[in-house]
């Protein structure tokens, strides 16, 4: 019985405001503080801990995707060239590709340069990229390959916004425009 | 590992889910031990086909694809909440399940009056005609609402309240369905009431389904947010989906249907049920 007065009062509590203006939808406290290890651009192993101090905005892809990633990047990456100076300085975007195969670190590496200084290609082993994405109840999977050995990839639309204490803050969907993610980063800094 | 056997560890282990449904299979096999009138061989088997299709869905790789693909999630609520309860409420397990229940159990029940006395007018309420069927089909459209179903998929409390919500609500409504005057506390409703009622939640159904099915819009984007099994197109994935919730779901109350023709064919005149408030 407790357990589901419990179960209601989180139903009730889901969707509610904590006071903030967002576009994205607030999930702190729905989903864990930010925890993994992967390969950055340089073919070097980095935790979470390697950016701490910085607002960090995740979003999951990869560098063939044909049009939902490039979309979103781009969009990131213009809302962030809005931002003051000393705001872009401590944010980071993390682009983590969930397909290790086709996505190397020195690709991954040209990828992100072409859309901001401050986005960061990361990958990993499967086992590496399933516990990051299980932890953000999110997933990715992928097609059988065509004759040329190319395949699709399905993957989370999403942005993950973290505070600059790593704790979970937004969940950004992918029809947000840039003024909005501009907006809401803003304000993520403030936290 | 083989595939297939990876295939059965669970994607997300509910303790609760294994001992009620293990739990479930102890009692029955206990009861069949110990009781003088046993059920034919076709009552066995729904009873432990219900359980072990509620267990399928719910504590395999199964689930896996149900969170990440919406045609999923809507052939898991088939099974949830029609035709796993369908067949445990066919097997009329009650008489098997009392027979096997430790006598301690039973006493610990029959002592405490406050509580059967509320739980007696809470089932009556919950087994009113009208409010199961509101139930039935309320849980369904309330699920399926955008917003909540954006929530249930993301939290992962939400996401059990839901399954449980429907794996209960179906027990409750097919229980009403194929009651057989066993002697139990569920209220004997007529037979012809029972094919009208059965006939009262398929055009819902229908139309939530068909409205999915035929929509030219992705209503839940929360499988592209969180990312598909595999690739599919969002639309393609609602047209599975909404085929799924429409023709299947309303298919099984025309089983039902036939089931309770065959009750009224097979039953003597005088120990038919005459009305619902008798």
């Amino acid at each position: 019985m407790k357990q589901l007065i419990q179960i209601l009062l989180l139903a009730s509590l889901v969707g509610c405001g904590t006071g903030h203006d967002w576009h994205g939808k607030d999930i702190s406290g729905l989903m864990p503080d930010l925890a993994f290890t992967l390969t950055d651009e340089h073919g070097d192993e980095v935790t979470a801990a390697d950016y701490s101090g910085n607002n960090i905005l995740i979003y999951f892809g990869f560098t063939q995707c044909p049009d939902i990633c490039p979309t979103a990047l781009a969009k990131l990456a213009a809302a962030m060239r809005k931002l003051p100076e000393d705001v872009q300085q401590r944010t980071v975007i993390l682009f983590v590709s969930v397909d290790p195969d086709r996505d190397t670190p020195a690709q991954l590496g040209e990828y992100t340069a072409a859309f901001h200084p401050r986005m960061i290609g990361l990958t990993g082993s499967q086992q590496q990229l399933q516990t990051l994405t299980r932890r953000y109840r999110i997933t990715y999977g992928y097609d059988k390959p065509d004759s040329a050995g190319q395949y699709n990839v399905s993957h989370s639309s999403a942005i993950f916004a973290f505070d600059r204490a790593q704790q979970v803050r937004l969940l950004l969907r992918d029809d947000l425009g840039v003024e909005q993610l501009y907006a809401d980063i803003l304000q993520l800094d403030t936290l | 590992m083989a595939d297939w056997l990876a295939f059965f560890i669970p994607w997300e282990f509910s303790l609760l889910v294994q001992i009620s449904i293990w739990g479930s299979l102890w009692l029955y096999v206990r009861g069949l031990r110990s009781t003088d009138s046993k059920p034919g061989a076709g009552s066995i088997l729904a009873f432990v086909l219900g359980l072990l299709l509620m267990y399928l869905v719910t504590q395999t790789h199964f689930d896996y694809w149900s969170q990440y693909m919406f045609f999923v999630h809507r052939g898991q609520h088939l099974v949830l909440h029609h035709l796993a309860p369908f067949l445990l409420a066919l097997a009329a397990p009650v008489p098997i399940l009392a027979a096997g229940l430790p006598g301690r159990v039973k006493d610990f029940w029959q002592q405490r009056r406050l509580a059967r006395q509320w739980w007696r007018s809470l089932y009556a309420f919950l087994q009113h005609p009208a409010v199961a069927c509101v139930l039935f089909v309320g849980l369904i459209y309330f699920w399926l609402t955008p917003e909540i179903h954006f929530d249930a998929m993301l939290n992962q409390r939400l996401y059990w309240l839901m399954n449980w919500s429907m794996a209960l609500d179906g027990l409750l409504f097919w229980w009403l369905m194929l009651e057989r005057g066993s002697g139990g506390i569920t209220p004997r409703l007529g037979y012809g009431l029972r094919i009208l009622l059965l006939a009262a939640i398929m055009p819902p159904q229908i139309i939530l389904g068909a409205r999915l099915a035929f929509s030219e819009q992705v209503w839940f984007d929360v499988y592209a947010v969180c990312g598909r099994a595999w690739p599919l197109e969002p639309l393609t994935d609602q047209q599975l989906g909404g085929l799924l919730t429409w023709i299947p779901a309303a298919m099984m109350s025309v089983i039902a249907a036939l089931v309770v023709l065959r009750f009224l064919l097979h039953t003597p005149a005088q120990s038919a049920p005459i009305h619902a408030n008798s």
